[in-house]
């Protein structure tokens, strides 16, 4: 893997929130992801890019429990994710949003009840009148606080969008997984995705993995970037000495 | 390879029974979902009234219409209202409803939750501490199973109500003398295995439609493809459980 030395400029802190050492995953022969390592600091937005069927939505998903690494460890804050149980799991959850590629955004329910979803599963001590402020903060998050009663098919696919980072961010993760999050949207709306990004890291000091092959966000989006090719974590470092590097394989990216 | 086709249904079939085995594991131990096992009993049940009621009716007066002649043909015509309830209440009113939920409510199933999966909705209520088998799959297979059995009592009721209309269109039959000769023809042993078997038939069609949904692949054709499935599967499934369920009561001695 090269690292680059001036790491230290692009990140906000020493603390290490997750850590994935090792990790491997195949899908039958196809071997998606092979001793891939990396570490994310608080506070900083780490864009992971590749090729499209690379592994970049399989590792998220690895750390975020939907699919079970067959070899290596993830540490989220502090958790080992392959040891815990379901309850533990969800109780990491909390901690960890995950926007989904294609926002996830539960059909048959409204914008306020997609919303409320996670705060009822996940914290049912909280009562009705502190839900409602709950929801609203986050709709005001993303500017969105008129479409609280409409239904997902009524808005447009940026709104979609902004409305999934709105759910993410309900329950206030300290680590969000964004999975191609500007993929499908014009490049208007895709940067201010990323701007509001950048906005969600400064206002709640999150740390992030971006998953993404939109160059655009990950420039303005990322404090670093790790590139994922042949399964494993070929080039680390902010974008403008990544562009820099002579590596054909990573120039390709720029 | 040539086996191949055989060996797929096979493969299903274990992955349903591991599926339906999923359920009993999970069904039965905190948390439960009760109220969205009520929303999808006002579904499964209320919504799919008006369709098994109309198929119902129809299905009793024409059934009624069509065995008349035979047995007018024999001098039998008194002997209309005990036959087709006998007939109406053992098999085709359950098998007819069963036929009737497995297009409408297990296609439902399929494509809901097929296109839940490949919208990534399902693992999003994962990550959002909710366990989808439980919330979305044992509400659903609890519902069709308690809610056909309910459809089914409605559909015997009505298409007698047919079956009443159809016998006096060419003749006159009093409203007092059909039904006391349909209550003097049906006895517990018509009713109790023609009713034990819709729940089977409903949780046949619940597990189908979830294990399609939940299995779907490839976008969305993959969904029209499980909405599709589940109907073939589960109608095949409902004429499988008729046919054990008919032997079984026959070796009990309840025909």
């Amino acid at each position: 893997m090269m690292e680059n030395k001036n790491i230290a400029k692009a990140i906000q802190s020493d603390e290490i929130v997750m850590s994935i050492k090792g990790l491997c995953k195949s899908f039958g022969s196809n071997h998606v992801l092979r001793d891939f390592s990396l570490n994310l600091f608080r506070g900083e937005n780490i864009a992971v890019i590749g090729k499209s069927g690379s592994g970049k939505s399989v590792l998220i998903k690895c750390v975020i429990g939907l699919l079970k690494a067959d070899k290596g460890s993830i540490t989220v804050l502090g958790e080992d994710v392959g040891n815990l149980n379901r309850r533990q799991l969800d109780e990491m959850r909390v901690k960890v949003g995950f926007l989904f590629q294609s926002n996830a955004l539960y059909d048959s329910m409204t914008i306020r009840e997609n919303l409320e979803f996670p705060l009822r599963r996940h914290r049912r001590k909280d009562k009705p009148e502190n839900v409602d402020d709950l929801v609203m903060e986050a709709l005001s998050n993303v500017g969105l606080e008129e479409t609280v009663d409409m239904m997902p098919s009524e808005l447009s696919g940026g709104m979609r969008k902004r409305i999934a980072l709105a759910r993410t961010l309900i329950l206030k993760p300290e680590i969000i997984l964004y999975d191609e999050p500007t993929t499908g949207l014009d490049p208007i709306t895709g940067r201010e995705i990323s701007q509001l990004m950048v906005e969600i890291q400064k206002k709640y000091n999150t740390s992030s993995i971006i998953i993404s092959h939109d160059m655009n966000c990950v420039k303005i989006a990322s404090n670093r970037i790790a590139m994922l090719i042949d399964g494993t974590n070929y080039a680390t470092g902010p974008f403008d000495e990544l562009k820099e590097f002579n590596d054909p394989k990573v120039r390709s990216f720029f | 390879m040539r086996f191949k086709g055989l060996r797929n249904i096979l493969f299903e079939t274990g992955d349903i029974s591991r599926f339906a085995g999923r359920f009993f594991a999970e069904a039965f131990v905190p948390r439960y979902e009760f109220r969205e096992f009520l929303r999808q009993s006002y579904y499964i049940g209320y919504k799919s009234l008006p369709l098994v009621a109309l198929t119902a009716f129809i299905i009793g007066l024409v059934i009624t219409i069509q065995s008349r002649p035979t047995l007018v043909e024999f001098g039998a015509e008194a002997w209309l209202p005990q036959m087709i309830s006998v007939s109406l209440i053992r098999e085709i009113a359950p098998v007819i409803t069963a036929l009737i939920c497995a297009g409408k409510i297990g296609s439902g199933i399929g494509a809901e939750l097929g296109s839940m999966k490949v919208t990534e909705q399902i693992d999003a209520m994962d990550v959002s501490g909710t366990n989808p088998y439980k919330f979305l799959v044992v509400t659903r297979v609890l519902a069709t199973t308690l809610m056909i059995p309910v459809l089914v009592v409605f559909a015997d009721a009505i298409s007698l109500y047919g079956g009443y209309l159809g016998a006096n269109i060419r003749g006159v039959v009093s409203w007092d003398l059909f039904w006391n000769q349909v209550f003097e023809s049906v006895t517990f042993n018509d009713l109790l295995p023609s009713l034990l078997k819709t729940f089977f038939f409903g949780f046949a069609i619940g597990i189908v439609g979830c294990y399609k949904g939940f299995s779907t692949q490839k976008g969305t054709e993959g969904v029209g493809r499980s909405a599709n499935s589940a109907v073939v599967v589960s109608s095949i499934l409902v004429f499988i459980i008729d046919l054990i369920a008919v032997q079984i009561a026959d070796l009990m001695g309840l025909t």
